[in-house]
């Protein structure tokens, strides 16, 4: 990193949350990092572990935005590391980065994020139809495929708050990535299931206050709660809540 | 020392990206127990990263397209030297393996007519990638991933295989570690598949993810397998280049695919020089030593590449055919490709060679370890065609994970004894018991930036010589890194522990490097600039018995009839 394109001698100042498993709170540790002009915030962060503690620990694969391992909050904002350039950051005050709060802690920026992957196991798979052929219009697949450009990042359930500041919400709420993923099943033009009792039974969709910090935050800016959120619990107010269908199953 | 959980299954597979996952899904259809292990999260493989599309011959845009003229391109593309009978299997069967794909879920983008549409990239005759946009990895393995997961496949996300066990001569499980914890973990199968990817990470300016550190490569060679075509590394001819935080990453030949020029600072469509019938949609070997020279002469960008420009399109297509260029360019560079052109420079891409592989079984020499995908090699001869890796990954995926499930059934687990377990321990520990030495961080770096110098695109007897002594001191300083710190997810010592075996594949690149004494395909040798004949014949096998690396020419089976009349010309 120390080349010759460096701009400027000035030297960046990151701060790290760094601590065990257990060690919710951390401990911030203050690194000197050359800037170098275009770095973004995962640069610093390796820097710091080529050059001054080896075992410092961060989650990062492509390191271009495409694979959505290396989340984490710079600043106090859900962000990913890889995609974050320094430049864009106040240049007057340090760079924090802590790990994701909704999330315990690993170890430094890494967090255990496995309950993601047992919640995904429960959403009932694709079934395709057999009455069709598998032959459509692009604009028929528009909607599933931006629900399909997720890359599972996780941001969306960092920053959701019925599950970060209510972590005990977790085994009945399946969160924003899990309401894109099952939208882009539902929205998928051969797929034969309903998810909408699944939504609102087992993913809990309902606790959903619709406050769009989901969608704020999306670094493949999916438009989680207006293309997702809203219209799933749209079907499950048709099916569930609909006043005049209830009037009359009751007759 | 507590004892070690030892893991036991039919089929243990190493590595979740499109390859390994596609075992797994025809494994466990095939009724094994399967173990997938994975160095990172699910779903984070460097499949992930794939943009352009999966090339398979379904016709849907250009009738006239059938298996035998994707067979003829892909020789063509891999000048010659292609195990046959792979690209013969993979040319006949990638088109089900696309359909299969969409079976599952998958959703590609649509002709008008309503099929999966396909796009030109560069040395197919025929418009023939099945695509997304330009993020078809992202697609292929989610679906797959999906799947696997309906499927109730288990899989050991972030533990990192060190070794193999070998018993009696064939492979009876592995040892690795646990990233979160740190714990030594042992898995029992009497079948592995290798699918851990390609070995860019060995060169300092690459499109790779950090996963791409060869370490299925490394296993089977220190296990007894044979590796082969290792000096035929891939240039991907456009990597960005600017800034320099971002410099390699992919610029996908979908670009080019979509009508991309390529220009240098005179305002020259250079190609023409290079290849003027096909142009921008040259092979990638082709369009890498163009853009080199350019550079070189002096005819290069502002920061030192070429201009390949898309902005002559409406901004509206250029949005979406090629959605994550236009946010990469934006996000990293301040380039808005719908009106400037982008900067681009060859990025170490995709190793052709790797663990050498029967076509059919996916077998290596081994009893009972099998590789597919990036870590193999054949099917690719000299220079891989963009979009013949996905559907690589699909159709030899799939077959490994067959022969696999055939091979465990007719053969019980081997021993996996403790001594094994504690050997294999003791080697993980070592970088942390030292007390003085480097980091593998340093000797990491100057391992890329030595194989940047000596053995990239153009190479001498000269450099590969040097290449050669640089090395054998280097994999001295690798045997000796220390690590500071706990086993619990520790970066330091996680490189620390697979550092000497990136200098090993190194080596095997310089040294099938100099001794193949002609140019061919991604290997250009400025001493040696023609084809040579006799060269045609064989490939590099590599190999190591415990007494340090040997490579040997291996001659091929000539191609038979069918397959003979279907190639028109041999290259001059």
């Amino acid at each position: 990193m120390s080349d010759s394109t460096t701009t400027d001698e000035k030297v960046l100042q990151l701060v790290v949350n760094r601590g065990e498993a257990g060690d919710e709170r951390g401990q911030d540790v203050t690194y000197e990092i050359p800037r170098v002009k275009g770095m973004v915030v995962l640069d610093a962060v390796l820097y710091a572990q080529g050059h001054q503690d080896q075992d410092l620990a961060v989650r990062w694969n492509c390191k271009a935005g495409k694979c959505g391992s290396c989340a984490a909050e710079i600043n106090g904002y859900p962000r990913l590391l890889c995609k974050t350039r320094v430049e864009d950051l106040p240049a007057d005050k340090p760079v924090r980065v802590q790990p994701m709060q909704t999330f315990t802690r690993i170890k430094d920026l890494v967090t255990d994020v496995s309950w993601n992957y047992e919640m995904n196991k429960q959403i009932p798979p694709f079934t395709p139809r057999e009455d069709k052929e598998w032959r459509w219009q692009q604009r028929d697949v528009e909607r599933a495929q931006e629900m399909r450009k997720c890359i599972e990042c996780f941001l969306c359930q960092d920053v959701c708050h019925v599950i970060r500041y209510q972590r005990s919400n977790k085994p009945k709420f399946a969160g924003p990535r899990f309401f894109v993923r099952t939208a882009g099943l539902d929205y998928h033009p051969m797929d034969a299931l309903d998810r909408a009792e699944f939504l609102k039974k087992e993913a809990g969709i309902e606790m959903c206050n619709v406050t769009r910090c989901c969608t704020d935050v999306c670094p493949e800016h999916i438009q989680i709660t207006d293309n997702a959120i809203i219209p799933a619990k749209e079907r499950i107010v048709d099916q569930f809540h609909d006043p005049v269908k209830k009037a009359v199953k009751g007759t | 020392m507590e004892r070690t959980q030892v893991h036991e299954a039919d089929v243990l597979i190493i590595g979740a990206g499109g390859a390994g996952l596609r075992a797994a899904i025809a494994a466990k259809e095939a009724g094994a127990r399967v173990a997938v292990v994975c160095k990172s999260l699910l779903g984070k493989a460097h499949t992930v990263m794939a943009e352009g599309g999966i090339a398979a011959s379904l016709g849907n845009v250009d009738a006239r397209d059938d298996w035998k003229t994707h067979f003829k391109d892909t020789m063509f593309g891999g000048k010659y030297v292609n195990d046959w009978r792979a690209a013969e299997l993979h040319a006949k069967e990638a088109a089900a393996e696309v359909i299969q794909l969409e079976r599952w879920g998958a959703l590609f983008d649509r002709t008008d007519d309503g099929k999966i549409l396909q796009r030109r990239f560069g040395g197919h005759t025929y418009p023939r990638l099945a695509h997304v946009g330009d993020r078809t990895g992202l697609e292929l393995i989610r679906t797959l991933e999906d799947t696997a997961v309906s499927k109730k496949v288990d899989v050991y996300m972030e533990y990192t295989i060190t070794r193999l066990v070998i018993d009696n001569g064939r492979v009876v499980g592995a040892v690795g570690y646990k990233r979160d914890n740190g714990e030594t973990v042992a898995f029992r199968a009497p079948a592995v598949i290798i699918a851990t990817g390609g070995a860019g990470k060995i060169y300092t300016v690459n499109s790779n993810s950090w996963e791409g550190t060869g370490d299925g490569q490394v296993l089977a060679l220190r296990a007894g397998a044979e590796l082969s075509d290792m000096e035929f590394v891939q240039f991907h001819p456009t990597g960005m280049v600017w800034p320099l935080s971002v410099r390699g990453i992919l610029v996908t030949e979908a670009v080019r695919g979509e009508g991309g020029l390529l220009t240098n600072s005179k305002g020259e469509r250079f190609m023409q020089r290079y290849d003027p019938e096909r142009m921008e949609l040259s092979t990638r070997d082709v369009v890498a030593r163009a853009i080199f020279t350019e550079v070189r002469e002096g005819r290069g960008s502002p920061h030192g590449g070429a201009f390949l420009a898309i902005n002559h399109k409406p901004a509206n297509f250029v949005r979406q055919k090629l959605p994550s260029m236009y946010t990469q360019f934006m996000a990293f560079a301040d380039v808005d490709i719908t009106k400037e052109p982008m900067e681009v420079f060859p990025t170490t891409h995709y190793a052709m060679g790797g663990i050498r592989v029967d076509a059919e079984t996916c077998a290596t020499r081994i009893p009972g370890l099998y590789a597919a995908g990036e870590a193999a090699t054949g099917l690719h001869g000299a220079n891989r065609l963009g979009g013949n890796s996905l559907s690589d990954l699909l159709v030899f995926g799939r077959r490994a994970g067959v022969s696999a499930v055939a091979y465990a059934n007719a053969n019980q687990a081997g021993p996996l004894t403790d001594e094994a377990i504690a050997a294999a321990e003791q080697e993980m520990n070592a970088p942390l018991q030292r007390q003085s030495g480097e980091t593998a961080f340093e000797v990491l770096e100057e391992l890329g930036s030595l194989m940047m110098e000596e053995v990239g695109v153009f190479r001498t007897a000269e450099s590969l010589g040097r290449a050669k002594e640089r090395l054998a001191a280097l994999r001295e300083r690798a045997r000796n890194v220390r690590a500071s710190g706990t086993r619990t997810y520790n970066p330091g010592w996680h490189a620390a522990i697979q550092i000497e075996g990136m200098v090993a594949l190194a080596q095997a690149i310089a040294a099938s490097a100099l001794m193949r004494t002609e140019s061919r395909g991604a290997h250009t040798r400025v001493d040696y600039p023609k084809y040579d004949d006799n060269l045609q014949r064989v490939n590099t096998v590599s190999h190591d018995d415990g007494s340090g690396l040997h490579v040997e020419f291996r001659e091929r089976a000539p191609l038979p009839e069918h397959l003979a009349e279907l190639i028109e010309k041999v290259p001059a």
